[in-house]
Order: C-alpha cells, then structure tokens, then sequence
C-alpha cells in the first residue's frame, strides 16, 4: 500500500523532512522537494507562486480581517465593511455587552473547559483498557466507540433533546443546565481512538518493572502511563476544543431558553435583534472567534498533526 | 476428589474475576455517556419513528406513515436534492481548491508555513462565526464586499443568499472555503510521503510537468483523497449549522437540506415521529455510504 508510512503523532514534522534532516548532504535539488516542482529561485514561476499565495491568503484569511475591522468602527453596517476600520471604536463591545454576549461567552467557556475535561478523562482511561489490558470483547467495544465517531450527532438530535429532558433510569432533567451539553460530549470516539493508537506504542517494560514493584492499577495510569501520552494529550485536547467551540445544534437543543445559549448560538440572537447594527454582531463573533484563534495559534502543530493523524488511520 | 478439582478452578475464576473485571471499571464512564447519550437516542429514534408522538395523550403506533409522510413530502423531497447537490458540489469542491492549495503551499519554507497558517483558519473557526462573517461578504447591495469585486469586473451586484437561484450555490462556496483547508492538511500529509527519487527519475526521463503529476502524484497520493472523499460525503450529507446559520434553509426554501427540513419539523412544528422517520432514513443512508465506501477503498488497497 502506498499510504503516506507517516506516523504523524511521534514524528510530527513530515516524513521528507526526516528524511532530509538523516541525509543532509543528498544530491536531491530542490525543485524535486515539491510535487510541482517549485524552484526557490526568483524565476516566472517563482513571482507565479508568490502572486498566487497572495491570492489564497486573500481568500482564505482576508475575509477575517472584516471581523475585526467592523467590530471596531462605528458604522459598520454590511455596506459600509471594508477591510480596515475607518475609524476605531468600542461601542460595539458596549452594546454587545448590553446584550448579555458575556454571559453567552461565560456560558461557552464552562462548558468547554468541562466538556474537554471529562473527555480526556474518559479517553484516557477507556484508551488504558483498550490498549494495556486484554479481555473479552475487546473488538466489539473498539468498535462501539468507532460508531459514536462515525454517527452524526445531527441525526441523533431529536431524540437526544428528549433524552436530555429526561435522562433514562435517573430521570433527571439536564435541559437548560451545562451538563446538558457537557456529558453528551464525553464519549468521544476519535479521542478514544488516537490515545488508544498511541499507548499501544508505549514500551510494556516500565509498566511490568513497576508492577513487580507493587504498583497499582491507577498509581500506573497516573504516575507511569500517562506522563509519556503528554504529545498524544495535546492533540487531543485540541482537535476536542475545536471540535466542541464548533457545537451548535447541540447548545440550541440542550437549552431551556436563550440565556441558557453559547456565544455561537448567541449570534443569531444578536443578527436578529432590530435595533443593534452589524457590528455589534461582529463585536460578537470576534469575541468568539479570539478563543479558538489563541488555542489554535498555541497548539498549532498538535492540531495539524492530530488532523494529519486521523487521515492516516481512516 | 472433589476438593482437589474445585480448588484450583475457584482459584482461576476469582483471578480471572479480578483481572477481567479492571479493564470494564475504566471502560465504564466512556461507555455509559456513549450509551446514555448516543445509543440511547439513536434506540429512542428509531422506535419513535414508528409512532405518532403525542406529548399528553401517549404514543400511537402507526407503521411506516412517518417514512412514507417524509418521503412522499415535496418539501423533503426538494431538500433531497439540495442536500446531494451541496454534497457533491462541496465534496469535489473541496478536493478541488484543496489539491490545489496543498500543490502551492507544499514545502519546508518558513514563508510559506505562515501562509498554511494563515490558509487554515477557516477549520478551526466555528461554523456560526464564519457564517455572520460570509452574510456581510454577501451583503446583497453593490457596497457589499463581494458584489465590490464583482463591480470591478463590471458585473452587476447579486443578491447572493436573497435570491432562490443563487442562494445554494452561495452556501457551497462557502462550504467549500471552510472544507478545502481542512482537505489540504491530509493531502500534504500524503505528498510528504512520496518518494521523492521518483520526481527526479521522471525528470530524468524528460516527463512533462503534468505527466509527472498524473502518474506519480496522483497515485501516491490516492489513500489520501480517499480519505478526504469520504469525510466529505458524509459532512455533506448531515451538514445543518452551514446553512442554518447562513439562509435558515430560505429564501423560498432554495436551500433546506434534510437536516434543517427534519428540524423544522421536529422542534417547530412539534412532529416528533416524522423527524424520527427522517433521522432515522439519513442515518441509514450515512451508514450505507461508509460501508460501501470502505468496502472499495479496502478492495482498492488490496490491489
């Protein structure tokens, strides 16, 4: 099979660049580094590259630079949206802020921060079982948590916010509480996935060295197995961030009335509110946006290689 | 005689007991949340399907009425077709622009790792943030951004998301900005993989620039737009937050796809059983499009 032999979580730089850097001195120029065959020097083709790179930033950053400058300047109503603000004010914040957008944005972060917290809690220790212990139905539970990756949660969601007014056997009401959209998050089965994938690697000698030393099961998961899974913890923890910042029907399902919404869901209040211009909306979504955009820029790598990383293994 | 054999086989089970038992205690919590949360539902969907849910007067069986109600509805019927049109036209689009972007930005340079960083934003932003941004870029009046660059070209301004006949086609571009980034970093992954000897050989045999894609990329690369493929598909069959942030299905119901159509139908007008009936035919769609997919692509690596 000519799948890229990548294994993107230990080795995240790409595997050329290994390559490279284990034989420096190959006689390998560079216009064949590239499928294209790009040479770095200033050439038609070199001046073509860069024109075009212009225009893909244009594309696909450009766009972001309206948020800003329309969350910044008085008048920003679609028509009058440019690239740069004309004038620089933080009115809009003030109006947003009257409009509760930091309570939506309180709301956001609990549940993130929760929701990303009991997912890597769950991952970690059903990845322990899978990968480190043996026992049977292994492959049936493997694939159990394959299918709550691959089943869409928009499909489940009409029942899901029934199930969520009334959880089976405990009968609790979680609607309109972050639980509501935390615990339905938990299980998550691409993060179960990549820690499983990455603790299978985990040499078995220190695990048996310390159980000849009487350690305990969760001493061991805590103290031993989990300190070496720290690269496979970023990537998940990002990819899950991203992914749960992302959650929208789930929010709107999940809430007993509006001030119960997230700040993306919290948007469409401000777009559909008369009496507040379009940049009080885009006051709003940068300040959904800054949060995804720090964790992004932070974890930059363990993102794309956890991307990377899920291509791979299918 | 008894004793002798009983003991050691108590002795094996209560060790068995002990070590089989470890494994289920920290499976537990991961597997309750998904059975609470995710097969629950999907068991409570399917049932309901069959019934016509009435809140105070209990639930009344009624067959297959959901499923033939859905399918025979014109307006889910219409959104079949806007789903498999932004489906494809999304999938190939993003494979597309993505190809495209990782040919361009492919290499170690500083430079042009910023300008993947850049490119990538769009993934990580939220569906709801990029979709307050794209309503102002299709701002319908000629001060709109968009209908500006159109002004330049001397094309008239265009009521994108206003007008039913460009109205879905305005959410696939947008569908396809948010997706190709997201293909590019699979494709790099794979073009990192080739070898990169074979570029030189095939310069060596004075192989045109297209040749040299077409027989030496393309192929290695294969497993990767597989991949990229089917994420694609199945993205595009459930989609719901792109459009229902960005049209809310309208004008006109141009763009409802099954999803924003289901949910109309489940939690506006409260028919509970029919939205059931619709969930549960696009998860069996969903789940007939994986496997098939998978099948091929396993007979495809084989070969």
């Amino acid at each position: 099979m000519s799948a890229p032999a990548i294994d993107p979580v230990r080795t995240p730089v790409p595997s050329a660049a290994v390559r490279k850097a284990a034989e420096p001195r190959r006689a390998t120029p560079a216009r064949f580094d590239t499928a294209l065959g790009w040479s770095d020097r200033p050439s038609a083709a070199w001046a073509l590259r860069i024109l075009l790179c212009a225009i893909a930033l244009g594309i696909f950053a450009a766009p972001f630079l309206t948020i800003v400058s329309g969350a910044f300047s008085t008048h920003a109503s679609g028509s009058s949206l440019s690239f740069l603000p004309r004038d620089s004010t933080m009115l809009n914040f003030r109006v947003a802020g009257e409009r509760g957008i930091w309570d939506y944005f309180t709301n956001s972060l609990v549940i993130a921060g929760g929701a990303l917290l009991l997912q890597l809690a769950v991952s970690v220790l059903a990845a322990y079982a899978l990968a480190r212990h043996r026992f049977c139905g292994q492959a049936l539970i493997l694939t159990l948590f394959m299918l709550t990756m691959m089943l869409p949660e928009e499909v489940i969601a009409i029942p899901l916010s029934l199930v969520l007014g009334h959880v089976p056997v405990v009968g609790l009401d979680l609607k309109g509480t972050a639980w509501g959209v935390i615990l339905p998050l938990g299980a998550w089965g691409f993060s179960v996935m990549l820690l499983t994938e990455f603790m299978k690697d985990i040499p078995t000698e220190i695990e048996e060295a310390a159980r000849l030393d009487g350690v305990g099961e969760f001493r061991m998961l805590w103290q031993i197995v989990l300190p070496l899974c720290k690269p496979a913890l970023g990537v998940a923890g990002v990819l899950g961030f991203v992914m749960i910042w992302d959650q929208y029907l789930l929010p709107l399902i999940a809430a007993k009335d509006p001030t119960d919404y997230t700040v993306t869901v919290a948007l469409s209040i401000l777009r559909t509110d008369p009496e507040v211009g379009s940049g009080v909306v885009l006051a709003g979504a940068l300040i959904a946006l800054v949060p995804s955009l720090i964790v992004y820029l932070l974890l930059q790598r363990s993102l794309v290689t956890g991307i990377a990383a899920g291509a791979t293994k299918g | 005689m008894t004793a002798t054999v009983t003991a050691p086989g108590a002795r094996r089970i209560r060790v068995f007991g002990k070590k089989a038992v470890l494994p289920w205690v920290f499976l537990a919590p991961g597997l309750l949340l998904a059975l609470v949360f995710k097969f629950v539902p999907m068991a409570k969907g399917i049932w309901l399907s069959f019934f016509d849910v009435r809140p105070f007067l209990g639930d009344k069986w009624v067959g297959l009425d959901n499923y033939t109600r859905v399918l025979t509805d014109h307006r889910f019927q219409d959104a079949i077709g806007h789903t498999l049109l932004l489906g494809i036209g999304m999938s190939l689009g993003g494979i597309v622009v993505g190809f495209a972007l990782a040919l361009l930005l492919e290499g170690q340079a500083r430079s042009l790792k910023i300008v993947r960083t850049a490119v990538f934003l769009p993934v990580v932003t939220a569906t709801a943030v990029v979709g307050e941004m794209w309503r102002l870029l299709y701002y319908p009046t000629s001060d709109g951004l968009i209908n500006q660059g159109l002004g330049f070209l001397g094309l008239g301004p265009t009521p994108f998301l206003d007008n039913p006949d460009t109205a879905l086609w305005a959410t696939m571009v947008m569908s396809v900005w948010m997706l190709a980034p997201y293909n590019m970093v699979i494709i790099l992954a794979g073009l990192a993989g080739v070898d990169r000897t074979l570029y030189e050989a095939a310069a060596m045999d004075g192989v045109s620039l297209w040749q040299r894609l077409r027989h030496v990329t393309l192929p290695a690369i294969r497993p990767a737009l597989g991949i990229v493929l089917t994420l694609a598909a199945i993205r595009g069959l459930r989609v719901f937050t792109e459009v229902y942030v960005l049209t809310g299905g309208g004008p006109a119901g141009s763009t409802e796809v099954w999803m924003t159509r289901a949910y109309t139908l489940g939690f506006t007008r409260n028919d509970i059983g029919g939205a059931s009936a619709a969930s549960v035919v696009l998860l069996c769609v969903t789940l007939l499009l994986t496997v098939t997919v998978n099948h091929f692509r396993k007979r495809g690596d084989a070969r």
